[in-house]
């Protein structure tokens, strides 16, 4: 768990840095195209000789913020939902119940490829549509806590007291089903990041000249033979990433899971 | 009986659900769909002419009715760009799809189960760590990095495999083992943790006890046990290497159902867009649907329940 802190520390230090004005991801400087690591360019540059270790740079601080909002907008929204189709049940979680089932039965990337190719490229719309895709993990994991929850004795003493439905959902059920959700928003953060790398990398995400890792990705597979430093880049970037967001996860759901710990 | 019918009903508003959700994703267009495929200076008959191709020229509910009339009938629709039935480009190009998606599940099968039982028999030794991070790196790569990568690797260095292409032998190799690779890890993961749960059972311990060689406890007691979970995930999967196909027809120029879709958003296709996705996602959810059968026919305790 120290590993991926760390990587993912590194991911948040060069997405910070990814902001400096100092950056130059879109200087076109022809006589440098393809240039291999060196001194002035530590990562080589690209086809149109524009610095990469720049562009990954740009790129990280998309990739954080997009999965940053990403995650935060699915959770609010999937939190929500959860704890209303739990805690007052009835027709109201038979329909959000059949909803979730309708989501959950698409496979996650289609559903995010099907919405961007509808409402568009660009970053905001990207987010939109990783958010229809994500919120649903969320919803289906408050709703089934709070269904068990509901019947507790503290629950059962806020409603003799007259607490509202509000209070009660958000001081006596939202503390107690969060542990999973953060579980969940680990590895919603990975599968955020790739998503976003591959809506880039099909044309569906950041657009050119923006720099993203996705779209870095597929510009450098045309030039593979040349310079494959534009392709190692981004991907071992995105890899490391990934690995350390899923790791992270990993490592929450055994400090949290009581009963897996105890097997270990 | 009676849970079957149920089943069957419930699978039917899933189908019903998941197709309206298709068919709303129409209504996502920002502006006049008709403006964003011809553009604003297109002439008016052409415009009707998109109009009535698309049913904008009516209202929705009635547009949703004819959708799913045509549905039943197997018709989606026309292609805007290639003036030819949706459902007849699908079929042209599904054959390719599915022998790559084919390949990839082999793939999961061959090196999922053995490495998954492997590392659950000799657990804490090094070759079990060495396949939990195989499982977890596979998790962790993306597919459009890993596509080039084995490129770069076997075709470029070794000159072993075709680039790209479905023309050459060899060529599947490639984009089934990017296709396939994830996934493998994921069930090598579910293999070997629910042999470790089958592991501490009760009645694994009294097989032993009778006298049962480890060879006849794996294969009579522990396999069919775990296998449970593990078909359920290889249905989850078998519908998501449909949906996973997309990029790695994209990585590979692989002439398949995903290169189709990705073709038709960069020409606005809808109706060949709204096809695919409905295809792909039809067929996910009849794969979970199937699989939680087989499951059920195997264990009498979900049969049971159910």
């Amino acid at each position: 768990m120290r590993i991926s802190a760390l990587i993912l520390t590194v991911w948040a230090l060069m997405a910070l840095a990814g902001t400096l004005p100092s950056l130059e991801p879109h200087l076109v400087s022809l006589p440098e195209i393809f240039a291999p690591p060196s001194a002035d360019h530590w990562l080589g540059t690209d086809e149109l000789g524009r610095p990469v270790l720049d562009r990954l740079l740009t790129g990280a601080s998309v990739s954080l913020f997009v999965a940053l909002t990403t995650v935060t907008l699915s959770a609010l929204i999937g939190i929500s939902v959860g704890l209303i189709a739990g805690y007052f049940g009835g027709g109201i979680d038979r329909v959000i119940s059949r909803l979730i089932e309708v989501f959950l039965a698409f496979p996650g990337m289609l559903l995010a490829i099907a919405m961007a190719a509808m409402i568009g490229p660009g970053i905001d719309n990207v987010i939109i549509a990783l958010a229809v895709m994500g919120w649903v993990g969320y919803a289906r994991l408050v709703r089934v806590q709070v269904l068990a929850l509901r019947q507790r004795d503290h629950v059962l003493a806020a409603t003799a007291l007259g607490r509202t439905n509000l209070a009660i959902m958000a001081r006596h059920l939202l503390p107690l089903v969060m542990a999973p959700v953060w579980v969940e928003a680990s590895f919603g953060l990975a599968g955020a990041v790739v998503a976003e790398a591959g809506l880039s990398f099909l044309g569906l995400g950041i657009q050119p000249p923006d720099a993203s890792w996705g779209g870095m990705i597929r510009d450098g597979v045309r030039y593979l033979l040349v310079a494959p430093h534009l392709v190692m880049a981004p991907g071992v970037a995105l890899f490391l990433v990934v690995l350390a967001a899923n790791l992270f996860g990993d490592g929450l759901r055994d400090r949290f899971d009581v009963t897996s710990r105890n097997m270990r | 009986m009676r849970s079957l019918l149920a089943q069957l009903l419930d699978t039917l508003i899933v189908l019903f659900g998941v197709s309206t959700l298709v068919f709303l994703l129409l209504v996502l267009i920002p502006g006049d769909p008709v403006d964003v495929v011809l553009g604003e200076s297109a002439r008016a008959a052409d415009r009707e002419a998109m109009r009535s191709a698309l049913g904008l020229d009516q209202p929705l509910p009635q547009r949703w009715a004819m959708f799913y009339l045509d549905l039943m009938r197997g018709d989606l629709g026309d292609s805007l760009v290639r003036r030819q039935p949706v459902a007849e480009l699908i079929m042209q190009r599904l054959p390719a799809t599915l022998q790559l998606a084919a390949a990839a599940f082999a793939l999961v099968v061959i090196v999922a189960l053995p490495l998954g039982i492997f590392a659950a028999r000799n657990r804490g030794h090094w070759l079990d760590h060495l396949a939990q991070g195989f499982a977890l790196i596979g998790v962790s790569i993306p597919n459009f990095w890993l596509g080039p990568l084995l490129v770069l690797l076997f075709s470029v260095q070794f000159g072993w495999t075709p680039v790209s292409g479905n023309l050459e032998p060899g060529s599947l190799i490639l984009p089934a083992v990017t296709l396939g690779l994830s996934m493998a890890a994921i069930t090598t993961r579910m293999v070997r943790s629910s042999l470790l749960e089958v592991e501490s059972q009760p009645f694994l311990r009294t097989a032993r006890c009778k006298g049962l060689s480890e060879g006849s406890v794996m294969i009579r007691h522990s396999l069919p046990n775990a296998m449970l979970p593990v078909i359920t995930v290889l249905g989850l999967q078998l519908g998501s290497l449909l949906a996973g196909a997309v990029i790695t027809e994209v990585v590979f120029a692989w002439p398949g159902i995903g290169s189709l879709l990705v073709d038709a958003i960069r020409q606005r296709d809808y109706p060949v867009v709204q096809g695919v996705v409905l295809l792909i996602a039809l067929s996910y959810v009849l794969a979970n649907r199937l699989s939680d059968l087989l499951a059920g026919w195997l264990d009498p305790r979900i049969r049971g329940a159910g």
